[in-house]
């Protein structure tokens, strides 16, 4: 090739490079950027996916202020993410917390937890709903009413659906939690525990004044990580409601259980892209909230 | 499974251990045992719907609403009646022939577009690379429309490319490698290019193979979420025969209803292999898990 060996050391190194990404900035453009945009515009259009695409304007997002619906799932997802995100938070940072401070058989105790986080949401969610159905095919209530319990309908009731199908998220993603928690533990230098002892602090004061605030981007990341994970949530919802999906009631609904209805039951693609964008928002929201958290450090 | 303790684990004195007597392997005062006993029945409580899973996939049906973890008389009838019409082979062969072809795309796409950022000058890269880390920031769920829009203008619907095209590079992986090739010498480079060896080959021979465990990670992590994923395959398929396993094993539980047995044993079937490769690689996997949790 004359003309290749006539470039200089530098356009070499631009002609290799353009080379390499030729097919991933394709890639990028078709898969992600072209959609994204496609979502925001279709979100401004009505269209049923047989008629024709007609501009909405403002339509869809006014009808989604009116949808009493769009608004008992605007609470749903954030109760998902307000009491999920706290509770796997402080279990797994106790666990591993302890768990740092074992020896015995350390590889085995961490192999129990980490299990779950190996296994598949769907699989495991029809799991959860066995566990949960009425006398006598449920576990849960099988042992209850072995100890004298009167029965709890936990995917039946309103109260309890949304908890009950939290349950097994929060489980799922426990074991992940610990080992990061684990992770940032061991990179805390021994020196500071070290001269927390000469100078004889308790341990109370050691966990407060120092494993905590050496903590903090890892509870950062665990915390973001989680509450993204919440906020989207679908899988085990589906799978635990498809007799009637995010119910009894729509009292257990995501915002992405909505998306999936709205766009491939009903098929009003305009509506469902508006809710997208919501879901996008939120989501926006959260990870500049991290930025933020990360950049005061 | 392995019982013996990590080497870095016991080179390291735990917090505790400096505050009560030497670094020991086991609990020597009644508050370690109390915590090893605690921790301990916590791990068997984590494990236990694995385990009623699997339990129940060896029950006879008459046993199924007893709660005893062990079957009175076990038996592999449901695995034979669930595996009989061959429809969780078909779902098994497609959840591992795309959670494999993703997984390689990502390895070659996501490291080539890694090595590239980080070893690179050249107009652009940065625009690239912030374009790159923005996509990071849209959900799978506002792109699904406009996938499947697209999917069906095109005819990928219901097919293996249909299922497959949005995961075939990630943002993720594509730090992740970005970030470890940032501990590739550039001096090594230089040296393969006095060789003669061009940029092509000095990316597979010379830097590929110096980040084999990030690649390892990043294989652990693309295998995973594809093997489970569920909500694009629900949307893109149609046909029973391009079920992926989770797609299947959701229509499954619901035509087998009440069924119980069965559904656990559709749910072992999907389950038990990445634990059986879990068990094996365990302290490999948690290790790659870490490193790709917290550098990507």
């Amino acid at each position: 090739m004359p003309f290749y060996r006539n470039l200089s050391i530098r356009q070499k190194q631009i002609a290799w490079a353009w080379a390499f990404l030729a097919v991933p900035v394709l890639f990028y453009v078709i898969i992600r950027f072209y959609p994204t945009g496609n979502a925001i515009m279709i979100s401004f259009q009505n269209w049923n996916l047989l008629g024709d695409r007609t501009w909405a304007g403002l339509e869809n997002y006014q009808k989604l202020v009116a949808d009493p619906v769009f608004w008992k799932v605007f609470k749903n997802t954030f109760l998902y993410l307000i009491i999920g995100t706290p509770i796997s938070l402080v279990l797994s940072f106790i666990i591993a917390y302890q768990l740092d401070k074992v020896r015995f058989m350390h590889g085995t105790l961490r192999m129990l937890y980490f299990l779950p986080f190996m296994t598949s949401a769907v699989a495991m969610a029809w799991v959860w709903r066995w566990f949960y159905q009425p006398v006598p095919t449920g576990l849960f209530n099988n042992l209850l009413a072995q100890v004298g319990i009167s029965q709890i309908e936990f995917l039946n009731s309103t109260s309890y659906a949304l908890p009950s199908v939290l349950a097994p998220a929060v489980w799922a993603g426990l074991g992940f939690q610990i080992i990061i928690f684990m992770a940032g533990l061991r990179a805390i230098p021994v020196s500071y525990y070290e001269a927390a002892r000469i100078d004889g602090v308790g341990w109370w004061t050691v966990l407060t004044q120092i494993t905590i605030p050496l903590l903090r981007p890892t509870i950062v990341f665990i915390v973001v990580f989680s509450s993204i994970g919440f906020l989207r949530i679908f899988d085990h919802v589906y799978n635990m409601t498809t007799n009637n999906p995010g119910g009894p009631l729509n009292s257990t609904k995501p915002l992405v259980l909505m998306i999936y209805g709205t766009a491939f039951d009903d098929f009003d693609m305009g509506y469902a892209a508006a809710q997208t964008v919501v879901l996008f928002l939120i989501l926006l929201i959260v990870s500049l909230i991290q930025l933020r958290l990360l950049r005061s450090e | 499974m392995t019982i013996a303790p990590d080497v870095p684990d016991q080179a390291r004195p735990t917090s505790d251990a400096l505050f009560r007597a030497g670094p020991s392997r086991r609990p020597r005062n009644m508050g370690q045992i109390i915590r090893w006993m605690l921790l301990f029945a916590g791990g068997i409580l984590m494990v236990m719907p694995i385990a009623y899973m699997i339990s129940t996939s060896l029950k006879w049906p008459f046993e199924v609403y007893n709660v005893n973890l062990i079957p009175e008389e076990p038996t592999l009838d449901n695995y034979a009646y669930v595996l009989e019409d061959g429809r969780f082979y078909l779902w098994f062969w497609n959840s591992l022939l795309i959670a494999a072809i993703t997984t390689v795309s990502n390895l070659f796409f996501d490291s080539l577009i890694g090595y590239t950022l980080c070893k690179f000058r050249f107009p652009g890269r940065q625009l690239v690379f912030i374009a790159i880390l923005s996509t990071l920031m849209i959900p799978t769920e506002m792109l699904v429309i406009p996938w499947y829009l697209m999917s069906q203008s095109f005819g990928w619907l219901d097919s293996y490319w249909g299922i497959m095209f949005p995961g075939l590079m990630t943002a993720f992986g594509t730090f992740l490698m970005k970030q470890f090739f940032e501990s590739v010498p550039d001096d090594f480079i230089e040296a393969a290019r006095i060789d003669g060896l061009n940029e092509f080959q000095i990316w597979w021979t010379v830097a590929m193979p110096l980040v084999k465990p990030a690649l390892a990670a990043l294989a652990i992590f693309v295998f995973l979420g594809n093997w489970t994923a569920f909500l694009w395959p629900l949307i893109v398929t149609n046909s029973t025969d391009m079920y992926t396993l989770p797609v299947g094993l959701s229509s499954f539980g619901d035509e087998a209803d009440v069924a119980w047995e069965l559904i656990m044993t559709g749910a072992a079937i999907s389950t038990i292999p990445t634990l059986v490769v879990f068990l094996i690689f365990q302290r490999f996997i948690i290790r790659g898990v870490v490193m790709a949790g917290l550098k990507g």
